[in-house]
């Protein structure tokens, strides 16, 4: 069998462009073999390389007193004190998740996992955003099932809770869905492990499933170039995950990093996409090694597997090891005790090349770091759209709803507000234990296991005011996890990003792309919340359409005391309630606007980074001295259905209705269902009112109660009178609905 | 009368999906493992599928096969993942 001869064609046919080709033939002095091609691919790839996002992502912050680890390993990781870290991070799986939604969404939930406890840490908290097309979508459907399904199947399985995310539906994603997975886990802060190959001389061991044929060339072809019809032919490509495969992984993993038998282990690396050429170079580049691989060595699931399918094989549930020379057969031996192959497949060199073998032919002879640091990187021409005028929303053009009532219910059954109870009722939120919120309120909250603390996290995007400003949208976005957070009690710690955009080579697109990553940046300095783990979604575009611009960001917080968390619901008749911040006109880019006036326009919400940081100080300090009986921010839909939220979001069936006055000169749909920003609902015991203003006043937070919880119907003025179980009954039943089913 | 040949006819079809050939499956290889653990070292590979038995109203075997492909295609098999085959069965 001989691999077939490299031309220039089979360079384009890889992706590779005319330069590109040239630059590998300098480099090696020859033309490529067929194996180096493929390795060159992938690891020049958008998805291995982030050519075009690695100059503006070195802009973001990351750094501060927490950090352990920042970007660049296989995840973040924050020290949370007492000896504890969390090492967390999102990752998207969207095109294969589009392609085959059960499969992609669980290996999406598979491949961040390993990300995680590559580094040592157990996961105990997984996440997710979704973005779906339009609900009417004759596709739509198939892949909310598929998807969620997938999620539930591989998280359940393996045993780590799902206790948090976000579902938006927009016509932007009807061809192109976006699925990001989130993975935090728990480690020691002195026993965190990094993808290293030091030590010329040790081994290189293979451990887990064998190596099929999955997935060739998912990260270079699936992952970076757009949907065509052709998208068909591609479908071989798809990898099938087996959780529990991955949890014998992840139990012989953390055992190897355990005290008895970490001094073995050098270095440990998941083999994602790309598989063992990415894992391979990318740990001799981070020790300036290099790495010699016998690929006959290399454990198989079929007879016949080519040394290039080898080496670009993205099979699921495997890792790439570097242990001491002479303790191979105690690693080996402790792999198999969990029922896992673990093969010497080869050797730490100080050549700084990344060679490989089969059958005695040397098929791979590449120089480490043209494939890594040095791979090309683009500053890639950057251009707003040039008919991108923002589209001015004439409040006097908008008629007032004839019935305030009937608009806020329209609204908690609209496809983005109504419950996800469908969605998450689907998930093992409890698995573990460690659960202290699950979905359904403004942050997940899990304990920290062996302290007092607990952690909270928010996953959030705003792809809606995204797509009118990208700077304002991922300000906003930002600013919206930072209120969950301090909304649930917990201090903003960190941010890992997932930036999911369309084509790079177009102008508007990496104008977008770089207003969001400035917007990131400057929020993340206005929190003290570093970046320090993310992902680059390029290409998410369907026969020339892009997506809108939609990124994503998972922030961690604090909480010291773990009993000191606030959910966000309603909870005993004469708790007094009270506005933090101040209410303006704003109704641009308002989920209201969108549902009621089938618009996504106007100028967004004004945001000030200093109000929300005072904001949050409020919160944080209410919630720590036992302040706050709820909290909620006050987001999509605005003021009414931030109110309405917390009448019927709560985990029991005690749900609590309230009666509400509000003073304020602004139009009432403003007053209403505006989303301007720096706000958020409290109720408190009268007797902590005092306390509250002071805590406000100190801050410059505007409070005001504006009502009193109280009986079964939620009031608002003269504006509405609605019961709970009906406000409740539209919001649950909504979602369903959107599926087609009873 | 003879089910065959006489135009429309009841049918019973056998379906058989499959995992593609190269796919993992975690099924398959789950219960090869028990089967060596049981003292079957013998077993070098085992594909795990379903079987599915479909039965049709009185339709002509031409309708027959293509409505029962439409639906492994639509339903019964994920062609992302999974093969199928059928045969058709003439039934009173």
């Amino acid at each position: 069998m001989t691999a077939p001869q490299v031309t220039l064609a089979t360079a384009h046919e890889h992706g590779l462009t005319t330069d590109e080709f040239a630059q590998i033939e300098t480099i090696l002095g020859r033309t490529p073999t067929f194996e180096e091609l493929g390795v060159f691919s992938v690891m020049w790839s958008e998805h291995c390389s982030y050519k075009s996002s690695r100059v503006h992502l070195k802009t973001l912050p990351t750094t501060g007193p927490r950090v352990l680890q920042g970007p660049g390993e296989n995840a973040g990781a924050l020290d949370v004190g007492d000896g504890v870290a969390v090492v967390f991070k999102i990752e998207s799986h969207n095109h294969p998740s589009f392609v085959e939604p059960f499969q992609g969404a669980a290996t999406g939930v598979g491949g961040i996992l390993r990300d995680i406890f590559t580094m040592g840490a157990r996961p105990i908290a997984n996440l997710n955003s979704l973005h779906f097309g339009r609900p009417e979508h004759a596709r739509t459907p198939f892949l909310v099932r598929g998807v969620v399904a997938g999620i539930g199947h591989y998280g359940n399985c393996i045993g780590v809770p799902t206790v948090g995310g976000e579902v938006h539906f927009d016509p932007g994603y009807d061809h192109n869905i976006l699925v990001n997975a989130f993975t935090l886990g728990v480690v020691a802060s002195d026993r965190i492990f990094r993808a290293a190959a030091d030590g010329p001389g040790n081994s290189v061991l293979y451990v887990g499933s064998k190596t099929g044929r999955d997935g060739i060339h998912g990260a270079s072809l699936l992952a970076s170039a757009e949907f065509d019809a052709e998208s068909e032919t591609k479908r071989p490509t798809v990898q099938v995950g087996d959780p529990f495969t991955e949890k014998l992984l992840l139990e012989a993993c953390l055992e190897l990093m355990s005290p008895a038998y970490s001094e073995h282990l050098v270095g440990i690396q998941d083999m994602g996409a790309a598989g063992l050429t990415s894992s391979s170079t990318e740990m001799a580049s981070r020790s300036g090694t290099g790495i010699d691989l016998d690929l006959s060595r290399v454990p198989l699931r079929e007879r016949v597997v080519t040394p290039y399918e080898m080496l670009l094989s993205e099979s699921q549930e495997r890792m790439l090891l570097v242990v001491h020379r002479g303790s191979e057969e105690i690693v080996q031996e402790l792999f198999r005790k969990w029922d896992l192959d673990a093969e010497v497949i080869g050797t730490v060199t100080d050549s700084q090349r990344l060679r490989a073998t089969f059958e005695g032919r040397l098929v791979v002879d590449i120089p480490i770091d043209p494939l890594t640091d040095g791979a090309p990187a683009l500053n890639r021409p950057a251009a707003e759209a040039a008919e991108q005028e923002t589209p001015r929303l004439v409040l006097a053009d908008l008629p007032e709803p004839v019935d305030y009532g009937e608009a806020l219910l329209q609204l908690l059954a609209s496809p983005n507000l109504c419950s996800r109870e469908w969605v998450y009722r689907q998930y093992d939120a409890y698995v573990g234990g460690g659960t202290i919120v699950r979905p359904g309120s403004d942050a997940a909250v899990v304990r920290l296991p062996g302290t007092e603390k607990a952690i909270a996290i928010s996953v959030d995007s705003m792809a809606r005011f995204c797509a009118i400003d990208p700077y304002v949208g991922m300000v906003s976005a930002v600013a919206e996890s930072a209120r969950n957070l301090a909304a649930s009690g917990a201090e903003p710690i960190g941010v890992t990003n997932c930036l999911n955009f369309g084509n790079p080579e177009k102008p508007e697109v990496m104008w977008q792309f770089q207003q969001a990553v400035q917007g990131l940046h400057d929020a993340c300095v206005a929190f003290g919340t570093p970046v320090v783990s993310g992902n680059v979604s390029f290409y998410n575009e369907t026969e020339g359409s892009s997506i809108p611009p939609s990124p994503v960001i998972g922030m961690v917080g604090l909480l010291e005391d773990a009993s000191q968390h606030v959910t966000q619901w309603f909870k005993g008749d004469g708790d007094a309630i009270v506005l933090l911040g101040r209410n303006h006109e704003e109704l641009g880019g308002s989920e209201y606007v969108a549902t009621a006036h089938h618009q996504v326009r106007g100028t967004l919400p004004w945001i000030d980074l200093d109000v929300e940081r005072r904001l949050i100080d409020v919160l944080r300090a209410g919630a720590r001295e036992g302040l706050l009986r709820s909290a909620h921010d006050v987001s999509a839909g605005g003021l009414a259905i931030a109110l309405a939220e917390c009448c019927i979001t709560s985990e029991s069936s005690a749900r609590h209705g309230a009666r509400i006055d509000l003073e304020d000169g602004l139009r009432p749909d403003a007053l209403l269902f505006g989303e301007s920003h720096g706000r958020a609902v409290v109720s408190a015991r009268r007797r902590h009112l005092t306390r509250l203003r002071e805590l406000a006043d100190r801050a410059e937070v505007p409070i005001a109660v504006i009502g009193e919880v109280r009986g079964q119907r939620l009031e608002i003025g003269e504006l509405v009178a609605l019961g709970v179980d009906e406000m409740h009954t539209r919001w649950s039943e909504a979602f369903a609905g959107l599926l087609g089913e009873e | 009368m003879s089910a065959e040949g006489n135009g429309a006819t009841g049918w019973l079809a056998r379906v058989y999906v499959t995992p593609k050939q190269g796919v993992l499956d975690p099924q398959g290889k789950a219960v090869q493992q028990s089967l060596h653990a049981l003292g079957y070292p013998e077993v070098l590979d085992l594909r795990l599928g379903k079987y599915v038995e479909v039965t049709l109203a009185e339709i002509s075997r031409e309708s027959a096969e293509t409505r029962v492909r439409e639906m492994c295609e639509r339903l019964l098999a994920n062609g992302v993942i999974e093969d199928f085959r059928f045969d058709l069965e003439a039934s009173r």
